[in-house]
């Protein structure tokens, strides 16, 4: 995990960022630089501000004060054209209302790429390159409301890639997976990053954050405590002054550090 | 779709009180009046309000990602008939009045809305704000009977109020047609947004769906469309929920797909709804905005049973 040199990355960056909600602080003066080709993962309690965070690097949140930024330009000032085909954005509903098939949906990805005339070659080669990627291509014809929860995040998760982002930005993407599925979608946002994307994501199992991530970034309460690589970060301190618990961190025969939450410290 | 709705709109033609030979199809037989200045404008009409309806309801269904929203829902079907009753009420014959009248009622209810839901771009502001708007142009409506100077104009008003295509002009046709014709095209713009909707406001929003927009087309689209349907034929409820759900299993899901084929579908549905209470063997001929109820009620309550069967 060499870090590039920063003159030559592609970075999404907040500046002092402040948000508020009716009235309650969500963000409180946050800066972060994220790099391209890295999983970022944002760890913190409920309500330390993780998705507000996402949303405001997605360019869609109004924000009190501060700034965003994507190679240095303000997204507000970039085209939302351009900003939706940089930046791809998973929600974390993961409601679809209408039975469209799987095909279909993924096929919906490439919306900020769409043309007067309909669906052009590029667009067929990304909706498949996306389902390949997330290993969806067998499940085309189904209706996606039939599908098991597990894949059905694949193919939100291709629906996102089919429109090509250099940024992938993802809301707790494995809620409701079970182990094994988890680590097939962490193998994916892996192999998303390496081929040269930036995945920011926010998660809230450290065990998974230890996994995939080359950044950790702990909030609580609207602002950062730490940010850095994950053996920096993911001490039994650090832990417990964010969720209010103490940790033992231990590693596995094969090297995979883990984390196990032995029960509520004094003081976060 | 189209080679049956044609075939219907022949069928209209020949629906009537009055059974016309081959030879009265000719300029120069007197029965050809019938056939030029009432069944042709009728048959038009009925095509004209049923498309207008018929896409507005597939745009709303795909806007609000509800199988049951229907264009009244928002408020502008309430206040054009509330228009068109405030020109009964006073009572002045010239026969452009109503429609007109109509019209702005319809006009009002999208500036109130637009008002109400500002630059929001939100859907459940959107869906209170038409409710509401709804609801008052209903009690409006109402107070309006209750006062009519005449028993005569209250029996005016609540039979306009059951939505008829019965003695219309070319004026009505020339009336509607243009206003339906510009409400069709601005929906017929929003269909990738329509799709794109359907992964949810934030994910549609982050692919470059401008929701504000988006708004600001279904509510100036469905509002001429449902404006221009109710200046024409009063109210006639059901179509745009039904229609869609018709088309669905046809055209497919994607929001997109179901706009024009609800358009023709509705169109084919009125022509021959109309047809049908036409030749229907009844004393008075029965109102087709009662003949849609009656048909859409039963089709609501089997709506519902198997979207509750899908839920449980």
């Amino acid at each position: 995990m060499t870090a590039p040199a920063p003159e030559t990355t592609a970075t999404l960056a907040v500046a002092s960022l402040s948000l508020s909600l009716g009235g309650n602080r969500i963000l409180d003066t946050v800066s972060a630089s994220f790099a391209a080709g890295r999983v970022t993962a944002i760890l913190g309690p409920n309500g330390a501000g993780k998705s507000s965070l996402l949303a405001c690097l997605t360019g869609l949140r109004n924000i009190d004060s501060g700034l965003v930024t994507l190679d240095g330009v303000a997204l507000h000032a970039l085209p939302p054209r351009d900003l939706a085909r940089r930046i791809g954005f998973l929600p974390q509903s993961a409601d679809v209302h209408w039975d469209i098939d799987v095909a279909t949906l993924v096929g919906l990805g490439r919306f900020p790429w769409r043309g007067r005339w309909g669906e052009t070659a590029a667009d067929v080669a990304a909706v498949t390159a996306a389902m390949v990627a997330t290993d969806v291509t067998g499940l085309g014809d189904r209706i996606v409301n039939t599908l098991s929860g597990g894949e059905r995040s694949r193919v939100l998760l291709a629906r996102v890639l089919a429109g090509t982002p250099q940024w992938l930005l993802a809301d707790e993407p494995l809620a409701s997976l079970d182990p094994a599925h988890q680590l097939d979608v962490l193998d994916c946002l892996r192999g998303i990053a390496a081929r040269g994307a930036g995945v920011v994501v926010v998660l809230h199992d450290l065990n998974q954050a230890a996994r995939v991530a080359d950044d950790v970034l702990l909030m609580r309460s609207g602002r950062i405590l730490a940010f850095g690589a994950p053996d920096a970060v993911l001490t039994p301190d650090l832990i417990s002054a964010t969720y209010g618990v103490t940790a033992h961190i231990g590693t596995t025969a094969g090297g995979q550090r883990f984390i196990v939450a032995t029960g509520r410290s004094a003081r976060p | 779709m189209l080679a049956a709705l044609l075939g219907a709109m022949a069928l209209s033609m020949l629906a009537g009180k009055v059974w016309l030979p081959a030879q009265a199809w000719h300029a120069t037989d007197p029965r050809w009046l019938i056939i030029a200045e009432l069944r042709l404008p009728r048959t038009m009409l009925a095509a004209i309000v049923g498309a207008g309806l018929g896409m507005s309801g597939a745009a709303m269904q795909g806007y609000l990602r509800n199988p049951l929203a229907d264009p009244g829902l928002f408020g502008v079907s309430a206040a054009a008939a509330l228009g068109a009753v405030v020109s009964m009420f006073f009572g002045v014959g010239i026969f452009w009045l109503l429609p007109t009248f109509a019209l702005a009622g319809a006009a009002a209810a999208m500036a109130l809305l637009a008002l109400l839901v500002g630059r929001s771009g939100s859907i459940i502001v959107f869906t209170l704000g038409g409710v509401i708007i709804s609801s008052i142009a209903g009690s409006l409506t109402a107070l309006a009977i209750s006062l009519a100077p005449t028993p005569f104009a209250t029996s005016q008003i609540v039979t306009w109020l059951m939505g008829a295509l019965t003695d219309r002009s070319w004026d009505d046709v020339w009336l509607a047609l243009p206003a339906t014709i510009v409400g069709m095209a601005l929906l017929s713009l929003t269909g990738p947004a329509l799709d794109a909707l359907t992964l949810g406001e934030p994910a549609a929003r982050s692919m470059g769906v401008d929701t504000t927009r988006l708004q600001r087309l279904v509510v100036l689209g469905v509002g001429l469309c449902v404006g221009a349907a109710v200046a024409a034929a009063g109210v006639i409820g059901f179509v745009g929920l039904m229609v869609p759900h018709l088309v669905r299993p046809f055209a497919g899901h994607k929001p997109s797909a179901v706009l024009l084929p609800s358009a023709i579908g509705g169109a084919l549905l009125l022509v021959l709804a109309d047809s049908l209470v036409r030749i229907a063997p009844m004393v008075s001929e029965l109102r087709l905005g009662i003949a849609m109820s009656m048909l859409g009620g039963p089709f609501f309550l089997v709506l519902l049973m198997r979207l509750r069967r899908k839920l449980a």
